[in-house]
Order: C-alpha cells, then structure tokens, then sequence
C-alpha cells in the first residue's frame, strides 16, 4: 500500500502570515437581539478578523421594563411579584432579597420557622436555576440531551413548588414578614424523596456534560478571568468563585440563618484548563447544587414548629431612611438599595442586578476568542435580562 | 348519493385540497425561537419532555424567522424591542401566524400601568391569531393556545374570498 | 472593622472631604465632597486596613425638595468582609461628577446607567452614551419630574 503523505494546513491562526496579495476585511456581525444562544434579548456587536474576534460590545435594554419606576408607584406588599420577574430562574431569591431589605429598614422580626422555610425554598430555587444554566449551556454548545434531562428535575422541583405557593415560575411566595402560607401535608417527605432521587442524577450530568471531551476542549481555557480583574468589574456569585476566590454572602455576611448551616464554598481549581475559565465556572454550578442538597436536608431537620408569618400590617409603613441589602443569588449577589421617606411605597429602590454586572466583562474577555467561543463566554457568566435590564 | 358510495376500496382516503393542505399545515407548524422574558422558560418547559411540543408536530424551533412558521412572543415588548420584533416577522414567509404568550404580549401584563417603556400588547406591532393568558401560562395552556390555532388553520382556504 | 471606625480612619486621612457622616442605624455612610470622591475612592480602595475592592452598586436619588441628586456608592472588602458607603451630593440642575471608573472599572456601567436613567454626567468617562433606553429617547425616566412620551416611532404609549 502506498502511504499518502498529508500535507499540513497552513495554521493562518496562529502564525500570522498571511500571504501579502491576499486582502483581508474585517467584519462586522451582528448577534442580535433574536438569537439562541444569547439567553435572552441580548445583542453584541462582533468585530472579527475571519473567526479571531477583535472586539464585542453588547447593548442592552431590549428588556427594561422599568421596575425601578413602578416601585415608586406601588405599596410595599405589591411589588413583591415584580421581584419575581427579575431574575425569573431564581424568583424565590428575589422575594427573599427584597423582603429583608424591607424588614431590615422597617426593623421586623420573622419567625425561626419562616427562616428555615425562605432557606428550604431559595435552595431548591437555587438548584432549579443552576440545572436551567447547566442544560442551557449544554445546548448553546450543541448537546441537547443535558437540556432534556435537567428540565425532567426542574420539573420535579416546580412541582415541589407548586403544591406549596400554587406556582410554577413566578411564585410571590416569600412576602415581607416570612412566607405566604405554610406547607401542605406530605410535603416535607416529598422533598425528601426529591433529594435521594436528585443527589446521583449529578454524577450522571458530569458523565453526560461536565467531563465529556468536546464540552471541555470547548470550554477549557476559553474567557481565562483572573480574580483580581473579577472583582474590579463586579462580578459575583459563581463567575467571581470560579476565579478562585472563596467569596460567598452567605458565609461572609450570613442572613436569614445560614450561619446555623454546614456547607462550603464551591470554588473552580482549574482542573481542565486554566483557572478562570468557562469550565471553571460552569462547574463551580455543578458543586454548588450538591452544597444546596447538603443545605437543604439540614434545613428539613431543624425545621421547628410555629407561625410562619410576623405580624405586619396589612398595608405596610416604612419608617424614614435607607438600606442597601444584597443576598446572594444562583448568579451572584442581588442588591436592593431602599430609601423610603415615611410612606406606603418606597420613595427610590435601586436593583443592583447581578447579571448586569457580570456582563459588564464581556468586552474585556471576549477580544482573541474564537467566534464559537463567544456563545460559551456567555453561557459561562450566565446572564438573565430580565435583572440586567430591569 | 347510492351510485357512488361503497364504490371504492377501503383505505382510500378521498378529500378536499383545502382540507390536505391546512391539515398539513397545522400539524408541522414550526415555531420561531423568539423568547424574550419569563414566559420563554415556560416555552422551553413545553419543549421539553414532559409537556413535549414535538408531539403536536411543533417541535422544530428553528432559530431563524425564514424558516418559521409560527412567531410564539413570549415576554414583555418594549419600545427598543418592537422595531426589531416587526422586522422578524416581516422576514417569516407567508402563511406565518403568531401567538401572543402571556399577559405582557396581550396588554402589557403586570407593566402596563406605571411603566414608561413598554408595549402595551404585541399587537400593536404585529397582527396577532391566538391570545394565551397567564403570568405565565402553564405549558397546557400554551399548547391549548397552540390547538386553537390549529384549529383557527383548518378554516383557511385558498380560494378567492368574498369581498 | 465597625463603621465608626471606617469613618475615623476617612476623617484622619482627610477630615475636609467628609461632610457629614452617620455610623449608626440601617446604613451607615459618608457624605463626601463631589470634588473629592476620586481621591477618596483610590484611599478607600489602596489602604489596608479598608481595602475595598468590590463596588457593588452606584445608586442616583433624585431629591427635587432639597434640589439635588444623590449618588450612593455602595462597597465591601472581599478580603476583609466589611461592607461600607459613601454618597456624594449633586445640583440638581447640572448634576456632574468625576467618574471613578479608572479605580473601579465595574463602576463603568453603573455611571451610564445613571447617566441614562437620572441625568448624572460623569466626567472623563470613557463611553458615556444610554444603557438601557434607546440612543434616540429624550428625556431621563427615573426623574421625579419626567412626563411620558405620547408616542415613540408610532407606536402609542396609551393605545
């Protein structure tokens, strides 16, 4: 048999040289508002020099819905549903943030079982919004089963959710003064039930996704963000820990009893790849739902008996003041800035979205990426428009 | 009528053309990924396995609108979004419908009082065949809406109509 | 370190910029002077007792009863874990202040935020133009005084 000698391709990559009679162009693109795999109404510009991306720059706002606005107008008791519409993966968070905000400023007492309840609920939301990111993410790059199976737990989950609050997406659930209603019969042992079945399921998306070849050889060394170039830009939640920074609001400023739990951080270490990269972040995720199980069991525990609301009126009075409150939530740390002067809605809340300023590091990551890589830079941060723009 | 019933053999499926082609139609509607807030997760729900789109034929969403059949705008329209929701459905070829999803798509939802930057209903923008309420609507609701339009389809006709 | 501590060390390293200061209560923050907060935010930042490298939020108030719009500067020390603010106090009629984003650069869309949505002009930024708006809108929304549009591209604001 003959062998047949290959020849090998020019690398025009990588060595730069490119024939002198040979004219280039750079292009502009257009990843518009209507697009796939930009997890909502985002639209980046792309300035590419054939696939080597020279510059991204994103515009927002396709999605503003003015909440900050309708705050001035509504009570108290009624903004609570816009809460959930921020980030609507992880509506329990929001309800959670803003109602400590408002008791914070307005100086009301919740009662321990209402704390243990907000805990059970934000974590399982907490597990539903990183299995929405994990299967999302698989899709944006081209693997659809982990989409279909993530979704067969979060279906789970909201299930959960709807036998307690009635709903499945936006749920108003915790409302200022501890939690809307108590839990029905048979639920606590069905949440049980959930977390024996959920727990192995994680082995099974790290088979599927987390240690696959190609998901690597995609994700690994892609958007290398260091930590100290994280915290300058704002990041949080996930995307600042996968840099390697052990920095998490419910250990370093515990609120609503987490201090009383046994979890850790999950931080990346850069185990396939750098540290820093899309990897690394997508698979601080992954650990941080096996830490919310851990939570979550706990939780079930020490669950006391009692009234799950505080008595707080109907309509109700803040005194004069303000207070900036920031829990963390599944994509960072959600702020609420309320200032109030003395009546029935807030005189001014500032949402300081998480998303909005993990996005804020696309244009610093993006320039020497790959045209595909752009679609995993954004499905690593992970971004929800609808607390980006507000 | 006796003359020419029982004539034929079994199996032989004897129809209008208007029938076949709004029947094909409406079983193989593909709709256009275009969510934009809240209610495109529970669009992507009823893509998944549990509600499963596909099994009504639509579970094809194509990404892009010259392809698509079916525009489902699911979530809040704002003034800087309206633009360039009216330019995608003019790129979907005829015939092309759309669903307004939830309850900012039909009025402006819970945004239509106090907010300064948002559409109140879609179709303001684009002429809209089903309306589907619900904040958001549960994926039944969102494949009820999608039978009605079925059905809505099965009324078509391409002969000339009446002025 | 408590905010009244937060608040001594500010005042020995520059006891004019501070002009009131409240250590007590849900928020405890400094009032700077507008001309000072650059210098203010490098100290804030580079000394190691404070060493606040997260800025988390930049929040504008509009104010039309005392005339004047608010900036809050929320920050926390992720090594240290102490959280602490300082607010700044604009004319409402021209409301500027210098940008700190070359000390922070997450400040960057924060500032076009409040450019966009209050009106603030943030001198030496590098990209001051509207975030969320549209380029082409007038007027600032989150303004105390704003009147909607009646109609944008033709499309009614109340149909």
């Amino acid at each position: 048999m003959k062998e047949i000698e290959l020849q090998s391709q020019p690398d025009l990559l990588h060595d730069g040289e490119v024939p002198s009679d040979v004219r280039t162009e750079e292009l502009v693109l257009n990843m518009g508002p209507q697009h796939p795999s930009t997890h909502g109404v985002l639209r980046v510009i792309l300035q590419t020099d054939g696939e080597l991306v020279l510059k991204a720059t994103p515009y927002i706002g396709y999605l503003h819905r003015s909440a900050e606005k309708i705050a001035e107008k509504v009570t108290y008791r009624q903004f609570t549903p816009y809460t959930d519409r921020l980030d609507y993966l992880a509506a329990m968070n929001n309800n959670l943030g803003f109602a400590l905000a408002v008791e914070k400023l307005g100086g009301i007492e919740v009662p321990p079982r209402a704390d243990y309840l907000r805990v059970i609920f934000a974590e399982l939301n907490r597990i539903a919004s990183h299995l929405m990111a994990t299967g999302s993410y698989g899709l944006d790059m081209g693997a659809f089963t982990p989409l279909i199976y993530c979704f067969r737990e979060r279906e789970w989950i909201m299930d959960l959710f709807e036998a307690a609050c009635g709903a499945r997406l936006t749920y108003s659930y915790i409302t200022i003064g501890g939690v809307r209603e108590d839990l029905p019969e048979g639920w606590i042992q069905k949440c049980r039930e959930f977390l024996d079945y959920f727990e192995p399921k994680i082995a099974e998306y790290n088979n599927l996704l987390s240690y696959n070849h190609i998901f690597i050889n995609r994700t690994g060394n892609v958007g290398i963000c260091p930590a100290e170039l994280a915290v300058a830009y704002g990041l949080t939640g996930p995307c600042l820990r996968g840099s390697g920074l052990a920095w998490d609001l419910r250990k370093a400023t515990p609120y609503c009893r987490y201090n009383e739990f046994e979890f850790d951080i999950s931080v990346g270490r850069g185990q396939n790849g750098t540290l820093g990269d899309c990897w690394d972040r997508y698979f601080v995720r992954i650990l941080e739902m096996v830490q919310s199980v851990r939570i979550v069991r706990q939780a079930l525990d020490k669950l006391t008996d009692g009234p799950v609301q505080a008595k707080v009126p109907r309509i109700v009075k803040l005194p004069a003041g303000e207070v900036y409150y920031e829990v963390e939530n599944p994509r960072g740390q959600l702020g609420f800035h309320l200032v109030s002067d003395g009546g029935t809605s807030p005189y001014r809340l500032k949402i300081r979205g998480p998303s909005f300023c993990n996005l804020s590091v696309l244009p610093v990551l993006a320039p020497n990426c790959l045209l595909a890589d752009i679609s995993a830079l954004l499905g690593s941060i992970d971004i929800v428009m609808g607390e980006v723009d507000r | 009528m006796a003359l020419i019933e029982g004539v034929f053999e079994p199996g032989l499926i004897v129809t209008s053309l208007d029938w076949v082609l709004n029947w094909s139609r409406k079983r193989s509607i593909f709709p256009m990924t275009f969510g934009i807030a809240c209610c495109a997760i529970e669009m992507i729900a009823t893509g998944a396995s549990r509600f499963d789109i596909d099994r009504f034929g639509s579970g094809a969403f194509r990404a892009t609108p010259r392809q698509a059949d079916l525009m489902i705008v699911a979530g809040t329209v704002t003034f800087k979004m309206a633009e360039r929701l009216r330019r995608l459905w003019e790129q979907m070829a005829e015939p092309r419908f759309v669903i307004a999803m939830g309850a900012c798509a039909i009025s402006g939802g819970p945004y239509h009082l106090h907010a300064y930057h948002v559409v109140k209903g879609v179709d303001q923008v684009v002429p809209v065949d089903v309306y589907i309420p619900g904040c958001p609507p549960r994926p039944e609701a969102l494949l009820e809406g999608l039978m009605r339009l079925q059905d809505k389809i099965s009324t078509r006709t391409i002969a000339k109509q009446k002025q | 370190m408590t905010p009244s501590e937060i608040i001594e060390v500010l005042r020995e390293h520059d006891a004019e910029a501070v002009v009131s200061a409240v250590a007590d209560g849900p928020y405890p923050h400094v009032v700077l002077k507008a001309e000072e907060i650059v210098t203010a935010a490098g100290f804030l930042k580079s000394e190691p007792r404070l060493r606040f490298d997260l800025l988390r939020c930049i929040s504008a108030i509009d104010w039309p009863a005392k005339n004047s719009i608010e900036l809050a500067y929320d920050l926390i020390s992720t090594s240290l874990a102490h959280a602490f603010a300082i607010k700044v106090v604009l004319d409402r009629a021209n409301p500027q202040v210098e940008s700190v984003g070359g000390i922070w650069p997450a400040a960057q869309w924060h500032e076009r935020e409040a450019f966009d949505l209050m009106g603030v002009t943030f001198l030496y930024h590098p990209d001051l133009r509207r975030i969320l708006m549209p380029e082409d809108w007038t007027g600032h929304p989150l303004r105390k005084d704003y009147q909607d549009v009646v109609e944008y591209k033709g499309l009614k604001f109340n149909p």
